[in-house]
C-alpha cells in the first residue's frame, strides 16, 4: 500500500470481482497488496483503494510425488516453503524476499507477490524465474472476469501461455487468486567454492569460465572485498547442488580447471554456502547500505563493463554481481534524479535493462522505474495491458505513468 | 471433411492479380510462388488430414521483405500464415485459399554463437539440430529436442513451443529461449529480450512462445545454450504390466531423482518397433521404460544404481543399464523410430497430443483402451511418461470406409479423457486445427475471450493465421478491444464457424 487508503478485504473469488466491478463502475483505481513486502517496487502512484488479498489462504493441492502444488494468492511464501520443506521439495527458482531491503521484516510475501514480481534469485541462471515455474492460475482481471489459464501439467501448450504473462506483471492485469507450480526436489547437500585473489573483472571472467565447464554450478556470484563473508578482498563465488557424491567430485574438478598462480581457493560447508547465497538472494550486501537501489540484467560478459561506465558517472556505495556477472545490484548515492541517465546509458551501450528497486516516493513518481520502452513496443504493451484491464482499474500507473 | 474454415473472401480472391503484381515489386522472382503445381507442395503441414491450396506462396529473404509483405497484406485486408518447415502436427501452419503462405525458409543462417554468454542468434528457419550440430565441437547444445529435430525449424520450435524428451529435466522452448525479433501485423518490428534474462515489462517472449503463429512472425531468435553434461546413462526396464511401468516412474520422481529422459512405451509399441528395427527391447514385456540419466560421471552412476533399486521394489522384469555410449543410443533407437515403425503395423495412423497429471497414467491407459474399442481401432502408446504427455497412435486404415471419421472421433474422446482425469487437450503439438473446436472442453467462453482480446491486441483485424486455435472466430470489436470509427465495422461479412 503506498499509501493510507481504504483497505477492503477480499476472501475469495466473488468478493474479487464485485470489487474491481465496483472499483470499475466508479473509475477507481486498486492497489492489490498482499504482504505488503513489495509496497515499495515500481512507480510512486497513489490508489484509491488497496485489495488485500490476506484472507485468500489455503493451499488447495500439493501432490508431492507429481512435484505440483496449488494455493490460493494469499498464501504466504513462508507457509508454501514450509510445507514443501518437509517433502524435501522446493520453489527452485528461490524467490528473492523484498521485504528486508525496504526496511520490513523478512518473510512476510505472498505467493501471488512472488509471481507478479516474477521474483528469481541466484539460481535463477541454470533453474529459472517463478514464470518457468507457473504452470497454470486464476485470476480476476481488470475488467472484472474471472479467468483461467494454464493447467497442473508439465507440459501444456493448450492456448497462449498467460502464465508467462502474469508473471512481472505487477498486478497491473489482474488479481491473482490461485497458482499452480511445479516445484522440485531439494539437492541433497550443496557447498561454495571461493576463488580469492583476482580482481573485479579477472573474478567474472572466472565465473564465465566455469559457466563453460560440465561442473554443473547452480550459481555464480562475484563478490567485491567487503560485499559480503567479511572478506577483505574479491572473491568468486560458485555455488554446487546435488548428490554428496556429486558435489566434492565436482568441485575438485572445478577447482582444477580455474586453478592459477595467485588465486586461492576455500569452500564453505552446507551451511554457510546456504547463508551466503540467501543473503545474495536479499540483495544483503547492497540492502544493508543507505542509498538508492538499482537492478541490472545484462548478458553476462557486459557486467563489468556496465558496472565501470556507472562508476564514472554516479558514487557507488556498494554494488555485487550474480548470475555470473549478469545481475548487478548497486547501491548508488541518494540524488533526486537516481543518476537515472547514467545508469541507463551505460545499460543501453550494451543491451539489457536497469531497474529502480529503492528510492523515495518523489523519485520514483518522477523517474522512469522501468526501462523506457521503443514506440511500437510501448503501444503493444498498452493494448496488452487494456485487453485484460481496458480502463487502467489495476495498479494504475505503478509500472509505467501512461496506464 | 469435417473441418469448417473461414470461407475463402471473394473480395480477396478477387484481387489476386493485384497482390501478385505488388508482391511481385518487392520480391525477387525466385521468392514469390504462384503456380498450381507448385503451390500445391505447401498445401498442408504435417497434419496431412486437410489441405487447402494458398493464394500465393513468399519465400522472403529478408526482414525488410517479411515488413514489407506484412504491411501490404495488412494494407489489402489480406490473410497471411507464416511457415517454418511445415512439421507442424496440428495443422497450425495449414494454408488459407485466401491468404499468404509466409514460408520462412530462407531465413537459415546461424547469426552469432556467443559461448561467453551462453547464447546463439539464429534465424527462425535455422533447423533445430544445426543449433547444436554448430555447437557441439565446444562442448555445448540447445536443449529442447522434439522428434523432428532433423526438420523442424526453431522460429516453428517457438510458435508451437516444442518440447521433446530433454523436456523434463531442462524445460521447454519457452525456457531456453532469450530474445525475439518479431514482425507484427502491418510491419513493425520489435526487439524482445537479448542475451539478459528476465527483460522487465510484460514477458512477450514468453507469450509469443507457443502462440502458434497467431501474434507475430518470428524474424530472430536468441537461444540459451547449455553445457554438454560430460556422461549419459540409459536404463531399459521391463514390467508385467503398464500400471507397474507408471508406477516405477513415479517412485523415480518421488525418491528426487529427475531424468533427463524418462519415457515408455507399450506392447504394441514394442512389438512394432522391433519388428522395424530390433534393437533389443524385451518382448515379453507389457510395458517399456527407458530412462536417461545425465551429469558428472559420479553422480550419474551414483544415479543409475538408485533407479535400478527403485525397478527392482516396483518389479521390473527387465533391468539393463547402458555401459557404454553404443549401448545407450542402441537403447533410445527404438524409441526415436517409433512413429515409422508403428506406420508399418497399420496403413494410417493418427498422433494424439494430450497431457495428463502423471498418477492418473493407467486410468488414462484402460480409458483409451476402453474407448478403443468402442470404435473398433487399435492404439499404439509411446509417450513421454515423465511429464504425462501421452501420445496415443490411432490406428486405422483411410481406404476403409469410416475409418477416417471413427480414428478422429477416437482421437477427440482421448483428449476429453485427458481433460477429464485433470490434463489438457495438447502438451507439444498445438492447438492449430486439429483441436480447436475442442478449446471449450478446457475453457469457459470468458477464458477464451481473454485470449482472443490478446490476439486482437497483436493483430486487431484478425489477419494473422485466423481459423487456428480458436473455435469461434470474433470480432474484436465484440471482444471491446477495437473502437468502431463512423459505424464502420472491418470485415462485416466475415464467417462464424
Amino acid at each position: 500500500m503506498q499509501s493510507a487508503c481504504a483497505t477492503l478485504e477480499i476472501r475469495d473469488e466473488a468478493d474479487a470481482v464485485d470489487a474491481i466491478c465496483a472499483a470499475k463502475a466508479k473509475g477507481d483505481c486498486c492497489a492489490i497488496v498482499g504482504g505488503g513486502s513489495k509496497s515499495g517496487l515500481g512507480r510512486y502512484a497513489p490508489q484509491a483503494q488497496a485489495l488485500s488479498t490476506a484472507a485468500l489462504t489455503g493451499v488447495t493441492l500439493y501432490e508431492p510425488n507429481e512435484l505440483v502444488l496449488s494455493a490460493r494468492g494469499g498464501v504466504p511464501l513462508s507457509e508454501i516453503e514450509a510445507l514443501l520443506d518437509r517433502h524435501g521439495q522446493q520453489l527452485a527458482f528461490e524467490p528473492m524476499d523484498y521485504g528486508p531491503l525496504f526496511g520490513a521484516e523478512a518473510g512476510c510475501a505472498t505467493i501471488g507477490g512472488v509471481i507478479s514480481v516474477n521474483a528469481a534469485g541466484p539460481r535463477r541462471i541454470n533453474a529459472g524465474a517463478a514464470r518457468d515455474h507457473l504452470l497454470g492460475f486464476r485470476c480476476v482481471t481488470g475488467r472484472g472476469e474471472l479467468v483461467k489459464s494454464g493447467g497442473r501439467v508439465m507440459k501444456n501448450v493448450t492456448g497462449y501461455d498467460l502464465s508467462k504473462l502474469v508473471c512481472g506483471s505487477y498486478g497491473t492485469l489482474a488479481l491473482l487468486t490461485e497458482l499452480t507450480l511445479k516445484v522440485l526436489p531439494k539437492p541433497q547437500t550443496e557447498c561454495t567454492l571461493l576463488a580469492i585473489g583476482a580482481d573485479e573483472a579477472e573474478s567474472l571472467a572466472l565465473l564465465r569460465r566455469a559457466t563453460a565447464t560440465p561442473c554443473e554450478p547452480s550459481s555464480l556470484a562475484m563478490l567485491p572485498a567487503g560485499a559480503a563473508l567479511a572478506l577483505d578482498a574479491d572473491a568468486a563465488a560458485i555455488r554446487l547442488e546435488g548428490p554428496a557424491i556429486s558435489v566434492t567430485a565436482r568441485r575438485d574438478e572445478l577447482v582444477a580447471r580455474l586453478a592459477s598462480g595467485g588465486l586461492r581457493f576455500e569452500t564453505l560447508d552446507e551451511y554457510d554456502s546456504k547463508t551466503l547465497w540467501r543473503g545474495l538472494r536479499d540483495a544483503a550486501p547492497v540492502a544493508a547500505k543507505v542509498g538508492q537501489i538499482w537492478r541490472i540484467s545484462v548478458a553476462p560478459s557486459e557486467g563489468f563493463t556496465v558496472v565501470e561506465h556507472i562508476r564514472a558517472g554516479a558514487p557507488v556505495l556498494a554494488h555485487f554481481y550474480d548470475w555470473a556477472g549478469g545481475l548487478i545490484w548497486l547501491c548508488l548515492e541518494t540524488a533526486p534524479d537516481a543518476y537515472a541517465a547514467v545508469v541507463r546509458s551505460a545499460v543501453d551501450a550494451s543491451g539489457g535493462h536497469a531497474t529502480l528497486i529503492r528510492a523515495s516516493e518523489e523519485t520514483r513518481a518522477t523517474v522512469d522505474i522501468f526501462h523506457p520502452q521503443p514506440a511500437a513496443l510501448a503501444a503493444l504493451t498498452r493494448r496488452v495491458k487494456e485487453s485484460f484491464d481496458p480502463a487502467h482499474i489495476l495498479e494504475r500507473g505503478r509500472m509505467r505513468a501512461e496506464f | 471433411m469435417t473441418l469448417l474454415m473461414p470461407k475463402p473472401e471473394p473480395a480477396i480472391m478477387s484481387r489476386r492479380n493485384e497482390l501478385i503484381a505488388r508482391l511481385g515489386a518487392m520480391l525477387p522472382r525466385e521468392s514469390l510462388i504462384v503456380d498450381d503445381v507448385a503451390r500445391r507442395a505447401y498445401e498442408c503441414d504435417a497434419f496431412t488430414m486437410y489441405r487447402a491450396l494458398p493464394l500465393v506462396v513468399t519465400l522472403p529473404e529478408s526482414v525488410e521483405q517479411v515488413r514489407a509483405i506484412m504491411a501490404l497484406a495488412a494494407e489489402m485486408n489480406v490473410k497471411l500464415v507464416p511457415r517454418g518447415a511445415g512439421t507442424s502436427l496440428s495443422g497450425g501452419s495449414m494454408p488459407l485459399e485466401d491468404g499468404i503462405l509466409l514460408g520462412m525458409s530462407k531465413f537459415n543462417r546461424i547469426l552469432e554463437i556467443d559461448y561467453e554468454n551462453r547464447c546463439a542468434r539464429v534465424q527462425p528457419g535455422v533447423q533445430n539440430l544445426a543449433i547444436s550440430k554448430a555447437v557441439e565441437a565446444q562442448g555445448f547444445y540447445y536443449a529442447p529436442d522434439p522428434s523432428s529435430q532433423i526438420a523442424c525449424s526453431i522460429g516453428g520450435n517457438v510458435a508451437e513451443n516444442a518440447g521433446g524428451v530433454h523436456c523434463l529435466k531442462y524445460g521447454l522452448t519457452t525456457n531456453n529461449i532469450l530474445g525475439l525479433d518479431v514482425v507484427l501485423m502491418g510491419g513493425d518490428l520489435i526487439r524482445l529480450g537479448g542475451k539478459h534474462l528476465d527483460s522487465e515489462g510484460y514477458d512477450l517472449i514468453g507469450l509469443m512462445t507457443g502462440s502458434e503463429g497467431l501474434l507475430g512472425v518470428v524474424t530472430e531468435v536468441t537461444v540459451r545454450l547449455l553445457q554438454k553434461p560430460p556422461v549419459a546413462r540409459g536404463l531399459l526396464l521391463g514390467f508385467a504390466s503398464v500400471a507397474a511401468g507408471a508406477r516405477c516412474v513415479g517412485a523415480i520422481i518421488a525418491r528426487g531423482v529427475i531424468p533427463a529422459g524418462l519415457e515408455m512405451m507399450d506392447k504394441a509399441t514394442i512389438h512394432a518397433v522391433e519388428r522395424f528395427q530390433p534393437c533389443g527391447y524385451p518382448l515379453d514385456a507389457a510395458a517399456l521404460v527407458i530412462v536417461e540419466l545425465d551429469g558428472p560421471q559420479a553422480e550419474v552412476d551414483h544415479l543409475v544404481g538408485v533407479v535400478q533399486d527403485i525397478a527392482r521394489e516396483e518389479g521390473a522384469t527387465t533391468i539393463r543399464a547402458s555401459t557404454s555410449e553404443a549401448e545407450r543410443l542402441q537403447f533410445w533407437a527404438g524409441r526415436k523410430n517409433a512413429f515409422p515403425a508403428v506406420s508399418c503395423i497399420a496403413p494410417d495412423y493418427l498422433c494424439m497430443d494430450g497431457t495428463i497429471p502423471r498418477a492418473r497414467l493407467p486410468e488414462a491407459l484402460a480409458g483409451m483402451d476402453r474407448l478403443a474399442k468402442e470404435q473398433g481401432l487399435g492404439v499404439a502408446n509411446v509417450f513421454h511418461a515423465g511429464d504425462g504427455n501421452l501420445h496415443p497412435l490411432i490406428l486405422y486404415d483411410a481406404s476403409k470406409e469410416g475409418d477416417v471419421e471413427r480414428a478422429e472421433k477416437l482421437g477427440f474422446d482421448i483428449l476429453r479423457l485427458c481433460v477429464s482425469l485433470g490434463g489438457v487437450l495438447t502438451g507439444e503439438h498445438g492447438v492449430g486445427v486439429e483441436k480447436r473446436d475442442l478449446m471449450g472442453e478446457m475453457f469457459t467462453d470468458v477464458d477464451l475471450a481473454q485470449q482472443m482480446r490478446l490476439k486482437c491486441a497483436f493483430d486487431p483485424e484478425g489477419r494473422l493465421n485466423p481459423g487456428k486455435v480458436f473455435p469461434t472466430l470474433h470480432r474484436c470489436a465484440e471482444l471491446g478491444m477495437m473502437h468502431v470509427s463512423g459505424g464502420k465495422m472491418p470485415f462485416p461479412d466475415l464467417p462464424r464457424f
